[in-house]
């Protein structure tokens, strides 16, 4: 590198430029917390039933075999359009027996295939998961997944 | 070693190695399930297996760049540590913080977010750690000599104290949720660990190629540079499809696109000062770890980075094998095999041996990073069909994942030869060494006080 380039000006244009990424970084963040909170996810649904939905999927830490809008483990099927699989959209109460039916089915025990475990879930806890699963179905992800299959 | 507080590492580094080989047994187990599903389906579900390799492996790296700090700052400050009392009471309740949630896990004690399944009590004891860590190196820099090595590396610390604190945040809207729990992981994994790995990848130069300290303080600038000015609104990569704002598709796109640069500086930088060194260090697994490991970063956090950050090709690829692959060859090219470099450089100094096992250990270095790049292949072939699949074809997900089971077969056969290399890699830095070695070690370490 050359001359005219020393180390201490590495070292400020190092701090300074950082000091000023990091404050747009935060500033696009608390635009996109306002974003989110008035306009891409629907704050007057997100219920009680919804909030507790919530806890029941991270108290049984599903994240680690499922996906939520992409992120989590890979080894099971996404769940952030779970709802709009099973036809939510047309048919709400249908999609609600046919999640909570699933769920109670589980493990599978088919020889072979990939096994969900057996939690054990109230009427309430499961009505509360897919009161959640619902609302997150409703967030606007600019179109993602590009398909029904997740 | 020159400083007798630099003992401490010797510590930090085997108990990061034990954890090391809980991770390595966990993928094991979770690779194996994969192939074949009905492994201990209703004993120890998939989901568990995968915390304890995910947690593990933080918890290892973590515990490791203590340890690398525990053991340059000395050396960069020209003191020994403030208390190295407390560097054993922090590693203690670290140690037994990670025991217990691994433990804990097993018997279905976690909560639920991705990575921060960690029960309360031990987010708050990894606050503790990090106070009592952080007072201690501190107090070690401030009242020494202060280099730009130290500068960065306790940036990095700080940095990562200060942004696991949103651990502790979970708000009830998903969305939100998602935003803010980035600023630990991406602002981790490519920001502030990023200034970790460099000032200690600058360390091993200074030390194994006698460089020019002024002209590594230079690189080590400008690539922490180059990382933070395309790390932090390279956030934006994981904003696309979570509810946020249309327009981090091109600030993430653009920015995030230019994280490949400071991991390309970091192999020209590395490759520069070994070839033009003034010296040929006798440790030469630690030489070959330390290039490795930047062309390992460029590789898996860099290229196979580039691969799917692109909004318009992250529309397709995001959350399939494409993203697994990527995350295993960035966490073990960038912070694994850091970390293994350093412990290579420092075992022979730490134990008071001229450098040993140096053939099995480059034998190990080979292996595991031949594995992990069959592995990654095997995840990145299983990624493209499934994005095919799956995602342009809207064939259903579980139909697509039988159709890439053979790839999942190739990647368990190499993480167990990733386990296999990592037993020869133990081996030849705590395996015993030869008395006839040991006198000449002596010797050769002797004018070094």
């Amino acid at each position: 590198m050359s001359e005219r380039f020393t180390t201490s000006a590495a070292r400020n244009v190092f701090y300074g430029g950082s000091i000023f990424f990091f404050v747009v970084f935060v500033g696009l963040t608390a635009q996109s917390h306002w974003h989110i909170v008035t306009t891409s996810t629907d704050e007057a649904t997100l219920s009680e039933s919804v909030i507790r939905g919530k806890h029941v999927w991270e108290k049984h830490s599903c994240i680690n075999c499922h996906s939520i809008l992409g992120e989590g483990a890979y080894f099971a099927p996404e769940v952030g359009n779970v709802w709009i699989r099973y036809g939510g959209k047309d048919d709400p109460q249908a999609a609600r027996e046919g999640l909570i039916a699933w769920m109670r089915s589980q493990p599978s025990g088919v020889e072979g295939r990939r096994q969900m475990p057996q939690f054990h879930l109230s009427d309430q806890e499961l009505n509360d998961l897919v009161d959640f699963l619902e609302w997150t179905s409703r967030i606007d992800t600019q179109k993602w997944p590009p398909n029904d299959a997740g | 070693m020159k400083y007798a507080s630099q003992r401490v590492a010797y510590w930090y580094f085997t108990c990061a190695m034990v954890l090391f080989g809980v991770q390595i047994l966990a993928g094991v187990l979770a690779g194996t399930v994969y192939v074949l599903p009905n492994v201990l389906s209703e004993l120890l579900p998939f989901n568990i297996i995968r915390m304890i390799h995910t947690n593990a492996l933080i918890v290892w790296l973590l515990m490791g760049f203590f340890g690398c700090a525990y053991y340059l700052v000395p050396e960069e400050a020209e003191r020994d540590i403030e208390s190295p009392m407390l560097a054993y009471v922090q590693l203690g309740l670290l140690m037994f913080g990670a025991l217990s949630a691994v433990a804990g896990y097993t018997l279905g004690v976690h909560e639920g977010r991705e990575f921060l399944e960690q029960p309360l009590w031990i987010k708050v004891a990894i606050v503790v750690v990090a106070l009592i860590f952080l007072y201690n190196i501190s107090m070690t820099v401030l009242k020494g000599r202060r280099t730009a090595v130290t500068n960065v590396l306790l940036l990095g610390l700080w940095g990562i104290a200060l942004f696991w604190l949103f651990a502790f945040y979970t708000p009830a809207n998903l969305s939100v949720d998602k935003l803010y729990w980035w600023y630990i992981v991406h602002l981790w994994v490519e920001g502030v660990w990023e200034l970790v790995m460099a000032s200690v990848l600058a360390f091993l130069m200074i030390k194994t190629t006698g460089a020019d300290r002024e002209v590594v303080e230079k690189w080590l600038y400008s690539i922490v540079g180059l990382a933070l000015f395309s790390g932090l609104l390279g956030t934006g990569h994981h904003y696309y499809w979570i509810g946020a704002p249309g327009y981090w598709q091109w600030v993430g796109s653009v920015f995030s696109a230019l994280e490949i640069a400071p991991f390309f500086a970091m192999v020209i930088f590395a490759f520069k000062m070994v070839f033009k060194g003034r010296k040929d260090h006798p440790n030469r697994a630690a030489v070959l770890w330390s290039l490795g490991c930047t062309v390992g970063a460029f590789f898996g956090a860099g290229v196979w980075g580039f691969l799917h950050t692109l909004s318009f090709v992250n529309y397709y690829t995001h959350g399939t094998q494409l993203t697994a692959a990527h995350g295993h060859l960035a966490f073990f090219g960038a912070y694994v095999m850091l970390n293994l470099a350093l412990i290579t450089y420092a075992m022979p100094y730490l134990r008071g041996k001229a450098p040993y096992h140096q053939g099995l250990n480059i034998v190990s270095f080979w292996l595991m990073t031949g594995a992990m790049t069959v592995m990654t292949f095997a995840l990145t072939f299983a990624g493209v069909i499934q994005v095919h699949l799956q995602r342009v074809l809207g064939m259903p997900y579980m139909e697509v994942q039988d159709q890439i089971a053979p790839f999942y077969w190739l990647r368990l056969g190499s993480g167990v030869v990733v386990g296999i290399s990592a037993i020869l890699f133990l081996w030849s830095v705590f395996g015993p060494v030869r008395e006839r070695r040991a006198k000449a070690a002596r010797v050769a370490v002797q004018p070094a006080e």
